[in-house]
């Protein structure tokens, strides 16, 4: 995961409110990565819980290795014990899409995912979007950024999972309205810039807008 | 959520032994009405017991047409599999458009066919953790002198949630069966598999302790059949519908032969529209009948103080899906 440098208004509120709690939760750090994952599928015939349970997945291209119980959500898991608080929570009932993270390339609400559904499995976060790519950030990324796709920005990270996976399906070639449309149709944006969204998407595919 | 196991079993006996074993265990298929109500406090299970570790029972997963042309849907098939189906012909259009229009497209790919059957009702008196409803052992149903504008306007009383489930009424028209394993297996028509609240306010579905439902099985088409889906929603991408219809036609050298008429969000259970039905078979599809039809629908509505809106939108989606199955051109 990245590491912020200087002062962050999370790292700061973080610093101020939780230094006294950081020495009863010790929290697995994922490990320094070393190729790929070792990630055991799930075992059938297996009990977990109720306490916490070993857990290993991949994130955004590393091995994870953590302990939580079932009841767990893996957005709870992934904003308070992973750091990966790209991901953000809103409704948490399925109903906004804010959590949304890829799941083996899959979009996904990690608010109605528990964190053990994951085992095994490769999760990518917005973090892990721009991996790879010039600057940190993929093509549709930047587009978002040139097409004024984001005004509070909270709905940005489902948004990008939802477009990212988008272009996936299609190969990168540039996806009709419509279909962009139905895309982000599990995405709420209270700002109300959809039709920045739906430009942003055909412009990274190259479609002009 | 308050802690609780997680239990995978690999075989539906071990399932099945697991779900009988304490009245809190719980079956988790794609889990997302479960998680909801889990939140809520509404559920408070001791273990959840995976179906999607099931490995012996290949049902559960299939989607598959046998030699005679009858369907098999497995019960953790999702409903972004019954939306891009396009082994579904004509005849099981209803199923496809039901599914596809139910939620959003990362719910649909969790969401499962049989959990989306068996979930438990959206009203907002239920759905209210510190609110006593009728069906959780109040007195009286909420809604009647509430805010009931999603509400019952057929088959009310004394609760007047309606049916939460959108493939139901697709289902409820194609004459679907549903198979269901337990102490002893058993099929049911799938009109049987719900249950009323004048019958028992409490639940919605007629499962015993332990049984599981493994698939749904729909009858081959007759030559002819046609079937069409209508939702409509305060917002039309990712809702509830406010009412929905889902028709099953057959027409036979110009005659409707056969016909079904379910509607959904209207009713305690996925409502058949008999009175409908009659008005279509023997006849010849015509604007004029399906205008009939259309008003015969509603027949025995009781609406309450603020839902009878309800009258006309039922009408009209029964009117606008009619036109599509029958092929009859909309009058301008």
């Amino acid at each position: 995961m990245s590491k912020r440098s200087g002062i962050t208004r999370r790292g700061l509120f973080r610093g101020i409110g939780t230094a006294t709690l950081v020495a009863g939760c010790a929290t697995p750090k994922a490990p320094p990565p070393e190729g790929p994952a070792q990630t055991p599928p799930v075992t059938p015939g297996v009990t977990l819980g109720p306490g916490p349970a070993p857990l290993q997945f991949e994130l955004n291209g590393q091995a994870v290795t953590t302990e939580v119980p079932p009841s767990a959500t893996l957005l709870d898991t992934l904003r308070l014990r992973l750091d990966a608080t790209g991901t953000k929570k809103v409704c948490d009932r399925g109903s906004c899409g804010a959590c949304m993270v890829l799941v083996d390339g899959q979009p996904q609400n990690s608010c109605m995912t528990l964190a053990h559904d994951v085992a095994g499995r490769k999760v990518t976060t917005v973090e892990g979007l721009g991996a790879g790519h010039d600057g940190g950030q993929s093509p549709l990324q930047r587009a978002f950024v040139e097409r004024d796709a984001l005004q509070c920005g909270f709905c940005t990270p489902g948004m990008l999972i939802s477009c990212t996976a988008l272009l996936a399906r299609t190969g990168g070639a540039a996806p009709s309205a419509d279909a962009i449309q139905d895309a982000i149709s599990g995405n709420l944006c209270r700002c109300g810039t959809y039709p920045h969204v739906v430009a942003a998407v055909k412009s990274a595919a190259g479609g002009g807008a | 959520m308050k802690p609780f196991s997680l239990i995978r079993p690999a075989s539906l006996d071990e399932a099945r032994a697991a779900v009988t074993a304490a009245p809190e265990h719980v079956l988790r298929a794609g889990g997302v009405d479960l998680i909801d109500q889990m939140k809520e406090g509404l559920a408070r299970p001791s273990a959840l017991v995976e179906l999607r570790t099931v490995s012996d029972a290949p049902a559960l997963r299939e989607l598959a047409r046998d030699g005679d042309g009858a369907w098999s849907l497995g019960a953790l098939v999702t409903l972004a599999q019954l939306a891009a189906a396009s082994e579904f012909g004509a005849e099981l259009a209803a199923l496809r458009e039901a599914a596809g229009s139910a939620a959003t497209p990362s719910i649909r790919s969790m969401a499962t066919l049989g959990g989306n059957l068996l979930q438990r009702p959206r009203c907002w008196y239920y759905r209210h953790a510190e609110l006593v409803c009728l069906k959780k052992g109040g007195s009286h149903c909420l809604a009647i002198n509430g805010d009931h504008r999603y509400h019952a306007i057929l088959g009310g009383g004394p609760s007047w949630i309606v049916h939460p489930s959108t493939l139901a009424s697709a289902l409820l028209a194609l004459d679907a069966r549903v198979e269901l394993a337990g102490a002893e297996a058993r099929a049911l028509p799938i009109a049987e598999l719900f249950v009323g609240p004048k019958e028992d306010a409490t639940r919605e579905h007629r499962l015993a302790p332990g049984e599981i439902l493994t698939r749904v099985t729909i009858p081959a088409a007759a030559p002819g059949q046609r079937s069409a889906y209508e939702a409509v929603k305060e917002k039309q991408s990712h809702d509830w519908p406010l009412a929905e219809v889902a028709v099953n036609v057959t027409v036979e050298s110009g005659t409707i032969k056969a016909a079904r008429v379910a509607l959904g969000h209207v009713a305690p259970i996925p409502w058949r529209a008999e009175a409908a039905e009659a008005a279509l078979v023997g006849q010849q599809p015509s604007a004029a009948l399906i205008e009939r039809a259309a008003a015969a629908a509603t027949e025995g509505a009781k609406p309450l103080k603020r839902n009878a809106y309800k009258i006309p939108l039922t009408r009209g989606l029964v009117r606008a899906t009619l036109h599509r199955a029958l092929e009859v051109a909309s009058p301008a």
